[in-house]
Parts: C-alpha cells; structure tokens; sequence
C-alpha cells in the first residue's frame, strides 16, 4: 500500500493534506463529523494578537464555482487561542499549523514570541490576508517589504516559519525568492483572490469593504500555476493551496512540486471532502503503483 | 449530524416558485434546525441551508422557495433522485421553554420552520401566517394549530394587509416568528413594549452551515454569534 508519510520542515505529516485557515476554525466543529487525526495536520483560523470582531455586512457570497469571503479576521486573539483551543487541537493527534496575521511589525513580532512557547508544530505567516484595511496584504504584494518583515520576524520564530503568499503579489517568483532569503522555511500559496460582487438591485458593492477574497475551484489553474512558479524559483518546500475539491487536483499540485496540500473552500461544499481526498490519494498511487509521493512530486 | 447521500420522495411545486421536497432520513431532528442541501452533481458550489419543515416517517420534509440558482436546480431534482443532505445542523427551538400561551407568527417562506414545530407543540399554540398575495401550507398547520388567522397583502385569501396588524400581543406569553426581517422587527419590538418573550428564527448566508467559515455572524449583546451553529434560533432580548 502507498505510503502518505512526508517530513517537510522537520515535522512529520501522516499524509500531505492539511485543511487550510479559515475554513476549518480550529476544528472542533469538524471533529463531531469524522475523526480529525487521519489529517496531516490543521492550519488555525487566521489569528491576531488581539482579539478581533471582523468584518460587518454580507461575509460569504458565491460566484460560479467559487467564494469570495469578507470574514477579516474574526478571531478570539493568540493568547485566547493558545489557552482555549490549542490543548483540544493537540488531541486531535495531527500536525497543528498557527495561522498568524498582523495589522504592523510590532502585532507580528509579539505573536510569534507567544507561539513561540507554544505546542504549535509550525507557524503559517499571513502576510495576504485581503480582508483587512490596514496592514494585512500590503506586506504580501512587494518582494522587497515581505523580505523585510519575513526576515525580522525569522530572527525570533522559534517554530518553523511557513510564509502564505499572496496571489495579489506583483511577482510570485520574487516573492518567492524574497521569502527564502528571509530565512522561511517553507511557503504556503495562494491566498485568496481580491475579487469583487456587486448588487445590481441595491446598486452598490455586496461587500461594505468592496473588495474581499475568492477561493474554490474557479481559482484552481491559477493557483497551480503559481504553484509550479514559486516551485521552481526556490529550494524551500512549497504548500499548495487554491480551490482543491479532489484527490486528483492535489495529485495536480504535487506533481507541480507542492510538498503539502491545503484543503479549503472544499470543506464547506462537502464537510468530511479531506477524508475523500486522503482515500482517493492512496487508490491513485496504489493503482498508479507509486509507492511514495517522491516518485511524482515536481515531475511536470 | 452526518453528510449522507439521501433519495428524493417528493418534490412538488405547492404554489409559484414554492416547492415541498420530502427525502428519506433516520434520526433525530428538533424543530427550527435545518439541513446542507446539494445537488450531487457541480451544478452549483455551496449547500443551501434549508430549514426541516417537518420530519415524519423516516423522512425529512422541507419547504423552499426556488430563488436563486442554487434552489432553481434543486426544484428541478425528481422523486428517486439523490440529495447530498447534511445535519440536522443549528440549536432550533427550546420546547422547554415555549410555555404558557404561544403565538407562532410566519411570513412568506418563513412559515418553513415553524409547522414542525407548531405539531410538536400539540394544538397549544395559535398560528398567524401573512402571505404576500398566494398562500400555501395553510391547510398542513390547520391540523396542528389552536387557531389560526391568515393574511394576505391584497386580501385574496384570509385578512387584508399584514399579519403583524392584527396579533393581539397582550394574549401571549411567547410569541415565536420566521420571515422577512421587517417583520420580525415589528414583532420583537410589540413584544418588548408588552413584556412579551419571543424567539426569531434568522436567515443568514452561510458557507459551511457548522460553525467553522464564521461568514453568518449576527451582533448580539454578548458579541457575534453564529446564524448556523448558535442560531437560526435567538432569544430576541439578546439581538442588537
């Protein structure tokens, strides 16, 4: 039978698919549906130092297939996570990911030196988020801004560092170089989309922040290609993420050269998908007669 | 709670763009939760959250208007056809605690959640259902409700105008309402200036219909709540 195991930035993934941020909470929700530790590991729910409200007006709003989402963030703060959902994530014996975004250099720094001392197997860096006003993406369209914050924050992350990119980015293969420079560990991508919907019968943008992200499958053949971009501009292992809803579209990624997978907005289309994908993973390299990722990974 | 593949019973235009889907489930529901419906094919992305209109028989009854794109495709879903059916999904009502005299007030499509659970209160509550010009599933509460009164806006059926109008609040301990908002307000605010509890079961865009996606908060007094896993049922004294 294959074998799903991978180390990628020095932890050990049962197999590679992990649920994304933000469309997993931190999985509690999820865990009175299936047993959560067949999953390689669980990225959190985008967290900030503080705790945050989010966004006011219409949050979700679907487009032919796919998401744009105006969340911003609502989360309980890192302190509260690392006391209240942390100790329950832990026993879901699978890799636990911290998301952390920032609104400045200082909200950065001082949530790392919390996770730091925390039971989190690796930190995901939101430089993307486009749901915020201020800070959020503007650290994750410029190569040389991302370099800055990535390489400052890397001085004091105890934790591997995993950088989520932003599609918004005015270069993927820059970025992508900037990161590794900086000292990350890995890179996750992409984020979502800025994307837009407007109201025709009110007459006014659906979202009060008029912009807001796009996930789900119609972002797929984009984010595989900045995939297979960021793959080939860096040695650091690459995660990828964007509209995944079956084992063959992870297949996709991986030959890219993703070394992880994320799933996403295909946990709300169907709540157990990532139970289908890991089973659907392991029929295709056994029918395949692939007995290791390895023997795929990057090959196109 | 768990995603099953389900089979069509019945699916049945009951009036203009109103359908009855009827679809085989075993378990447990309470009424005022509801359930993900998807076709099994990508004729659409998201589930659409549709609330149990009853539940007899091993089956699962809903009640929907066919609106947008997603519900349209589901209207046109044959007895025999398969569903992809998650829940039952959110808090519902609290039987414990709908005591006394109750009044059990819908509007339009938001008469939905409210027949099940009207047959649960046992010929206990008077039922008020304002239509704006066709009514529907007034004959399947006749058989449940204390009393009943029906309006329509143009007064083709039943009382002319809006059922808010002619609901005395003063003969009520609880009043229990689904339907358009500028309904509910006025009903929430009646109650409040009669000193009157009342329960309001909201519709709220949601991906992920458990809680996790956070895309159908309601502001509360104790912070944002969750339409699908805190709701769709609130005590109207905790909304803002």
């Amino acid at each position: 039978m294959a074998d799903l195991k991978t180390k990628v930035m020095g932890v050990e993934f049962k197999n590679p698919v992990l649920t994304a941020s933000g469309t997993f909470g931190f999985g509690e929700e999820y865990s009175e549906l299936y047993d959560l530790s067949v999953l390689g590991g669980i990225c959190s729910k985008g967290l900030t130092l503080n705790k945050r409200d989010g966004n006011t007006g219409i949050r979700v709003w679907e487009t032919p297939m796919g998401l744009i989402n105006s969340i911003g963030l609502q989360n309980p703060g890192v302190d509260s996570f690392i006391k209240d959902e942390l100790p329950r994530m832990k026993t879901y014996n699978t890799a636990i990911i911290a998301n952390l975004g920032g609104h400045c250099e200082e909200d950065y720094f001082e949530g790392i030196y919390k996770l730091n001392d925390s039971d989190v197997d690796i930190i995901e860096l939101n430089i993307s988020c486009p749901n915020v006003k201020s800070g959020g993406m503007a650290f994750g369209i410029k190569a040389s801004i991302a370099y800055n914050i990535v390489s400052k924050i890397k001085k004091i992350c105890k934790k591997p560092l995993m950088v989520k990119l932003s599609p918004n980015a005015e270069s993927i293969s820059e970025m992508s170089i900037a990161c590794e420079e900086a000292g990350a560990d890995g890179l996750s991508l992409i984020n979502t989309i800025q994307a837009m919907a407007i109201d025709i019968r009110k007459r006014r943008a659906v979202f009060n922040n008029t912009y807001a992200g796009l996930s789900g499958p119609c972002v797929k053949p984009i984010a595989l290609r900045m995939v297979h971009e960021a793959v080939k501009s860096v040695k650091i292992p690459v995660c990828g993420l964007g509209g995944i809803m079956t084992a063959e579209d992870a297949v996709e990624f991986i030959m890219a050269g993703a070394s992880l997978i994320q799933i996403g907005t295909a946990n709300f289309v169907k709540p157990d998908i990532a139970v289908d994908i890991i089973k659907g993973l392991t029929e295709y390299m056994d029918r395949e007669g692939i007995k290791n990722l390895d023997e795929i990974r990057g090959i196109v | 709670m768990k995603v099953v593949r389900s089979k069509i019973a019945e699916n049945q235009a009951i009036a203009d763009k109103i359908f009855r889907l009827s679809v085989e489930f075993e378990g447990e529901i309470n009424p005022g939760q509801f359930f993900m419906l998807k076709t099994t094919d990508n004729a659409f992305l998201l589930p659409r959250p549709i609330s149990v209109h009853d539940n007899c028989e091993s089956r699962a009854v809903f009640l929907y208007r066919a609106e947008g794109s997603g519900t349209t495709k589901i209207s046109t879903m044959k007895a025999g056809d398969e569903l992809q059916l998650f829940g039952p999904l959110g808090n519902g009502f609290d039987l414990g605690k709908l005591n006394g005299r109750i009044a059990v007030v819908g509007g339009g499509i938001g008469a939905a959640p409210l027949l099940y659970l009207t047959k649960k209160l046992g010929n206990n509550a008077d039922v008020y259902l304002g239509f704006k010009d066709c009514v529907y599933t007034v004959e399947e509460f006749k058989k449940f409700a204390s009393n009943m009164l029906i309006t329509t806006e143009d007064g083709s059926y039943g009382e002319k105008g809006y059922v808010t109008d002619y609901i005395d609040y003063g003969a009520y301990d609880v009043v229990v309402t689904c339907g358009p908002e500028i309904m509910m307000n006025k009903i929430m605010a009646e109650c409040k200036k009669n000193n009157i509890a009342c329960y309001v079961s909201l519709e709220r865009r949601m991906a992920c219909g458990i809680g996790a996606c956070l895309g159908c908060v309601v502001m509360t007094k104790n912070g944002n709540k969750r339409a699908c896993k805190d709701g769709p049922v609130f005590f109207s004294e905790e909304l803002i």
